[in-house]
């Protein structure tokens, strides 16, 4: 193993309101190696968001530390982050493409040459061929589709990605955790993950990072060492059990 | 195209409606005259119906257009300047409650007989609703989509260019829509409180006399007039924003 990618030691973060301070994370420390998927998972409450943001250098944190990028891999938090929510957010007056190409615009890169690499990533994304519609046109697991290649335009280091499936009906989750897999393989980016859903957590994640809540705190990390590319028949394998067994047993639901 | 048709039809439907309601009730000409009197009323030179029709037009979209222009100007100044809308925000929507027919002999005193207080009054009524459905569309920015521009070290010109303003678009369309009903209101009246020409002072002329035809051939003219006015404003919606985002 070399350096890091992702490096959090000692992060803690403290909502203040008046009165009562509310301990959003107390102590989050963990290692993220290039190119890993890394699964957040937790009940809600538990900081996940507030974690991804930090990393995302939206939100100050009250203490110790965190770094990204390494030696080999350097870092540039306006152009190396791209972010995928629960929700698509896709502009409604924007055709599919030129949502895609939103971050290229706003970071000044060369349009010519985005507009292609947009063409591929939808094909990337599967949605080759929806280049010309508008996000209504398309179904909620489409216009998510369509946001992480949103994510993937100025060609980031690091992916961001807070419950992006979160809204979508089971069957379309289960699709798109496959599609991203394969996204990820063939993309070689960093992915750092927030969900609450455990079985999405081990089936995604080179490592699983189980945060509780109330005292919101980092309980287990732990790394899952299923083959890839991943089959959904592994969800059924006694080793997946295993990993979401443990997860189960640390959120007090066994 | 069945839905076009079947609008035409019902439109159709009340003019024979109207027709036959005259005919067979035998309504005297001067309670209600029959759609084919009221065709020959525009048949009187006195009436002078083109000065009059290009009076009102002017005074609708004149006031129209200010009160867009300016309205529009107002609630950007209040999305970029957040104090400036806490202070004149509150002060706005207590002087859009000062029912603004009220304020004609005032604004009579202060622009004189003629088009301009007339042009005054439209404004006046159809400022507000511009104004305040402006500025909410502006305020309507999803969080995350904010947090998206951050990450990128986007600038605040680029959020407004490329997600504000386009995001504010359908509910400036809302208001304005609204405001296109109000504006011929408020020419209208302006004209009944104090002016020597267009249609509303027209109606007034034809009172005296009785001539029932002329003032419903006036309401007609206006009534076309404010809705050649909205299927502009109609046409610029379609023209600039994207089917979904129309508010309804």
């Amino acid at each position: 193993m070399g350096e890091p990618f992702i490096h959090l030691a000692g992060v803690q973060k403290i909502y203040r309101t008046r009165g009562t301070d509310f301990l959003a994370i107390s102590e989050a420390s963990f290692d993220v190696e290039p190119g890993e998927l890394v699964s957040l998972v937790g009940p809600s409450g538990c900081g996940k968001t507030t974690l991804l943001k930090i990393l995302a250098g939206l939100h100050p944190y009250d203490s110790g530390q965190v770094t990204i990028g390494s030696r080999s891999q350097p870092f540039d938090p306006s152009r190396d982050i791209g972010m995928v929510f629960q929700q698509p957010l896709l502009l409604k007056w924007r055709r599919i493409i030129d949502n895609v190409l939103l971050p290229a615009e706003i970071l000044g890169l060369p349009m010519a040459r985005s507009r292609d690499r947009a063409r591929d990533l939808l094909a990337l994304v599967g949605l080759a061929g929806n280049e010309a519609k508008y996000p209504y046109e398309l179904s909620g697991g489409m216009q998510q589709r369509a946001a992480i290649a949103r994510a993937l335009i100025h060609d980031p280091k690091l992916i961001l990605m807070d419950e992006p499936f979160g809204a979508l009906d089971a069957l379309t989750r289960e699709k798109m955790n496959i599609e991203l897999l394969r996204i990820w393989q063939e993309a070689k980016k960093t992915i750092v993950f927030v969900t609450h859903g455990i079985t999405e957590a081990v089936f995604l994640g080179t490592r699983v990072i189980v945060l509780t809540a109330g005292p919101a705190r980092m309980a287990d990390n732990f790394l899952v060492e299923l083959p890839h590319p991943r089959t959904l028949e592994m969800k059924t394998s006694e080793k997946f059990g295993e990993y979401t067994r443990r997860i189960y047993r640390l959120l007090g639901m066994e | 195209m069945q839905r076009y048709g079947l609008a035409v039809l019902s439109h159709l439907a009340l003019i024979v409606a109207w027709y036959l309601f005259v005919k067979l009730g035998e309504v005297p000409k001067f309670v209600m005259p029959s759609p084919y009197d009221t065709i020959q009323a525009l048949l009187v030179p006195n009436y002078r119906w083109l000065e009059n029709i290009v009076v009102t037009t002017t005074e609708i979209f004149g006031g129209y257009i200010l009160a867009v222009v300016i309205g529009i100007w107002i609630a950007l100044l209040f999305s970029w300047f957040r104090g400036l809308e806490m202070a004149a925000m509150p002060l706005l929507v207590s002087l859009n409650m000062i029912p603004k027919v009220a304020l004609g002999p005032l604004i009579i005193v202060w622009f004189s007989y003629g088009i301009r207080p007339n042009i005054m009054m439209a404004f006046a009524i159809c400022f507000f609703p511009i104004v305040l459905t402006t500025a909410r569309g502006l305020r309507e920015v999803e969080p995350d989509l904010l947090d998206l521009v951050r990450t990128l070290k986007g600038s605040r010109w680029q959020v407004f260019t490329k997600i504000q303003l386009p995001g504010a678009l359908p509910y400036i369309f809302s208001g304005m829509k609204v405001a296109a009903i109000l504006a011929v209101a408020g020419a209208i009246v302006g004209e009944f409180l104090g002016s020597d020409r267009g249609l509303g002072y027209l109606m007034l002329q034809v009172q005296v006399t009785l001539d029932t035809a002329a003032m419903f051939m006036a309401v007609i003219l206006i009534t076309l007039i404010g809705m050649v006015l909205y299927g502009l404003v109609l046409a610029l919606e379609r023209a600039l924003v994207v089917r979904d985002a129309r508010l309804q």
